[in-house]
């Protein structure tokens, strides 16, 4: 294969990891945002973090190998956008952490012997899934926008700073996937839980993903006029989007759990889609010097790095789809509190301190 | 301080903080694996209450391995944007292999573990923890194949239209001696310190009369692993000192401050000398053994050591002007912390052994003292041990093609990784003293009394959570 037609396919490999994200740690996201709202209860918030549990882990590798595969096939887009973004980045691996560790340690400590100490990691929770999906839209917007990049030294950089990403356009970004991840966190709640919190997922989606549909088309046109490089192709994307959204919404509201999420699914890999169709045959447009853009051809490493790496991708991404998707299908169940008898079991507390 | 310093910095603080969860979460997955084995071959309940034990503990920490795993994997772009374009082609094939081949392996399939007690069938349910243990291994792989690039070039070509590295033989990468001898250091301490961790909180137990059958075959476990893991350590850290004495020689002359080239050449316990290292007052001196470790020779002209001096020239005249130590002091020390708090570490496995040996229960200040703290001397070892591999590196940052002054990102301003060293160290500060609290509560609670398992097929099964977040 000539270099040229590599380094497309490691574009889409990109794009398709990106899908892969956005799917699978966009609900996460989404959960985590409703997590204080719908819990009403301990055992309530307990079964809502429990849906994640065994996932949330797999799920956002797809981000660390988004960023190694970039790294990999891409070494200029990964360099100037990871330094150029600096700051947007501090912020969402701070996010990140803080949320990592609180599934991990929300129910370590009891309510009686510690009395914050699970509303605190909930709420760590909360802006720890908030702030990425934000910016994870407020970056996207910003890459397929173009932001000011000129030749230093041979190397495109990054001029602007941090609120040089918080443009309104940005911003509406931003908005969208926050929006969209909360829907769809929503979708997956309701289809994973019984009883009430099924109830008060269900009727969030439908309000939400309202509020969420206006935002989309919003900067579904204004991204299609603006800013799309293939503008027959992204527009076919983006009706695909609508549909899928719609067709989300429409089996929310009838309770087809399993077709919304399917469907809501399926948008936030048409979103994707649209996004990278919107891009090509860039990788990071410059707005205020035609040399200093990064193309598909111009940022892509080796041919022989972007063949080694194509065998690999080949061989191990069905596997690993393969595998993460037993796991969803191990722990298939609803949840409910009902499940959690004991809202204290596991938790760290000394005997002392429990009778106390 | 300038942005090259704080960069520096910001490196050093969170890869050795991420190196403080690594190796006890190769070590301890792979153990855990071991105990639940003995449980599913014995059926020993035993078995079963320490794998839930040492489970619990392994993935407190296994929370932080994950979370600070993440920086790592961005901060090359965002803080060395021209190391990154520089080796990208290379570098970043590992990266990216690292998070396809293992991460997915050890994330999905430690979710499985988790949960999965009562979801599967016995035998899968082990599996899974072995899948994870072999993720993290297969990852320590990969990263130390990057890293061994970086110690020792190969594989790669310059592209002279570029200027940048190019890679034109990855197996090369994979399987250079650099990357194989690292991995196997690497691999051997992480279990040694794991076994001494294992050693130490069984010992503390068995100490507090809590679980103590159990607890005395994991001792037991612990002691064996930490012993022979600590030989391997030894032969291993042997043949990567002769491998970095060819590759690398200006690393070895700084970790025994030898300055002047010459054969049967001392290994100093102990100097104490001049501030910068230049000059030793006094010293307490083995004959020969550095050129031992360095040559394999203790006299003779085949014992012969090459000295900073004259390394210091020859670069020069390679590289052109400039200064191509490292800071000797710090790698001369780190060394041999590196290797004393290591062997400190070995030693304690001994002990406990023996001061439970039939059955004894010991009740000394001294053993408790050493139950609760003795694991942190391998683990700083390990830390010191990666301080003088990679300062012991510098000027370079890729040995011999790039400095690292070369390397930062050029548009990152003083203010922006000022702020990010600042919010890094206080968060993971913060979050050190968090877990470290919930370890001590977790040990202080010590194994379960009972372990209640459901069948996978079990009717009742899905009536309650076993486990949950």
């Amino acid at each position: 294969m000539t270099h040229d037609q590599l380094a497309i396919i490691w574009f889409v490999l990109i794009a398709v990891l990106w899908c892969g994200y956005f799917v699978l740690e966009g609900f996460d996201f989404g959960v985590g945002i409703l997590l204080p709202f719908i819990g009403k209860n301990e055992a309530e918030r307990r079964t809502i973090v429990s849906t994640l549990g065994p996932v949330w882990d797999g799920n956002e590798v797809w981000l660390l190998t988004a960023g190694g595969a970039t790294f990999a096939a891409f070494s200029l887009w990964y360099a100037t956008l990871f330094s150029g973004f600096y700051l947007a980045l501090l912020l969402i691996l701070v996010a990140l952490i803080v949320r990592g560790v609180a599934f991990e340690f929300r129910s370590k400590r009891g309510t009686a012997a510690a009395p914050n100490w699970r509303r605190n990691w909930d709420w760590a929770i909360f802006f720890g899934s908030f702030v990425p999906a934000l910016l994870w839209g407020v970056a996207f917007a910003n890459i397929v926008a173009g932001v000011p990049l000129e030749m230093q030294n041979g190397n495109s950089e990054f001029t602007g700073n941090l609120f040089t990403l918080l443009n309104p356009y940005g911003l509406l970004g931003g908005l969208v996937t926050l929006g969209l991840f909360t829907t769809h966190g929503a979708i997956f709640l309701a289809l994973k839980t019984e009883g009430d919190i099924r109830t008060r997922a269900n009727k969030l989606a439908g309000q939400i993903g309202l509020v969420t549909a206006v935002l989309a088309v919003a900067f579904g046109l204004w991204t299609q006029l603006a800013h799309s490089n293939n503008t027959v192709a992204s527009v076919v994307v983006l009706v695909l989007v609508v549909l899928a959204w719609v067709g989300a919404l429409a089996a929310n509201r009838l309770g087809r759990e399993g077709w919304a999420f399917i469907a809501s699914a399926a948008t936030m890999v048409f979103v994707v889609v649209f996004l990278f169709t919107c891009l090509y045959p860039n990788v990071m447009p410059s707005s205020t010097n035609a040399d200093a853009t990064l193309t598909v051809q111009n940022a892509a490493n080796s041919q022989y790095t972007l063949t080694i790496m194509t065998w690999v991708a080949v061989i191990l991404t069905p596997v690993v789809l393969v595998y993460q998707s037993w796991t969803y299908w191990v722990f298939r169940r609803r949840l409910s509190p009902s499940q959690i008898p004991d809202p204290e079991h596991g938790s760290l507390d000394l005997p002392h301190e429990v009778s106390a | 301080m300038n942005a090259l310093d704080l960069a520096r910095w910001q490196f050093g603080i969170t890869t050795v903080y991420h190196f403080l969860f690594v190796p006890l979460t190769i070590g301890t997955s792979m153990l855990t694996a071991v105990m639940q084995t003995a449980w599913y071959r014995t059926g020993d309940e035993k078995w079963l209450k320490a794998t839930k034990f040492f489970g619990k503990l392994f993935l407190i920490n296994f929370a932080l391995g994950v979370v600070t795993g993440i920086v790592q994997e961005f901060q090359f772009g965002m803080a060395w944007s021209d190391y990154s374009r520089f080796v990208g082609d290379i570098f970043g094939a590992p990266l990216a292999v690292e998070a396809l081949a293992s991460f997915f392996l050890e994330s999905t399939f430690l979710g499985l573990w988790i949960f999965g007690w009562d979801r599967l069938p016995r035998g899968l349910h082990l599996a899974t923890i072995w899948a994870a243990a072999f993720g993290t291994m297969l990852s320590a792989y990969f990263i130390l194949a990057a890293n061994s690039f970086m110690q020792h070039p190969t594989g790669y070509v310059i592209n002279p239209v570029t200027k940048r590295a190019e890679l034109v033989d990855f197996g090369k990468v994979l399987t250079q001696n650099t990357t194989v001898a690292t991995f196997a250091h690497v691999i051997s301490s992480a279990f040694l310190v794991s076994g001494v961790m294992i050693v130490g909180v069984s010992l503390w137990l068995i100490m507090k009369g809590k679980s103590a059958d159990a607890m005395r075959k994991t001792l037991k476990l612990g002691a064996v692993v930490a012993i022979v893991a600590g030989l391997l350590v030894m032969y291993t850290g042997d043949v990567q000192a002769k491998i970095m004495v060819q590759q690398q020689p200006m690393k070895m002359a700084a970790a025994e401050a030898v300055y002047k080239t010459a054969e049967n050449v001392p290994f100093s316990l102990v100097t104490v000398g001049s501030l910068d290292g230049s000059e030793a007052y006094w010293a307490l001196d083995i004959p020969g053994l550095t050129s031992f470790l360095a040559t394999g020779n203790w006299t003779g002209p085949e014992s012969t050591v090459q000295g900073i001096n004259d390394l210091q020239a020859e670069y020069e005249k390679k590289f052109g002007p400039g200064n191509y130590a490292p800071y000797v002091p710090l790698a001369f020390w780190a060394f041999r912390a590196m290797i004393g708090l290591g062997a400190l570490g070995v030693l304690f496995a001994i002990i406990a052994l023996f001061v439970t040996r039939k059955g004894k229960v010991p009740g000394s200040t001294l053993v408790r003292l050493m139950a609760i703290f003795g694991f942190l001397f391998p683990l700083i070892g390990i830390s010191a041990g990666w301080i003088f591999t990679e300062m012991g590196r510098q000027p370079w940052i890729v040995y011999g093609l790039m400095k690292t002054e070369n390397g930062v990102s050029p548009t990152m301003s003083t203010f922006t990784i000022g702020l990010s060293l600042v919010v890094f160290t206080l968060l993971y500060g913060a979050l050190a003293v968090i877990e470290v609290g919930l370890l001590i509560r977790a040990v202080k609670i010590g194994p379960p009394e009972t372990v209640e398992l459901m069948d996978a097929d079990d009717a009742n099964n899905g009536q309650t959570l076993t486990f949950s977040y």
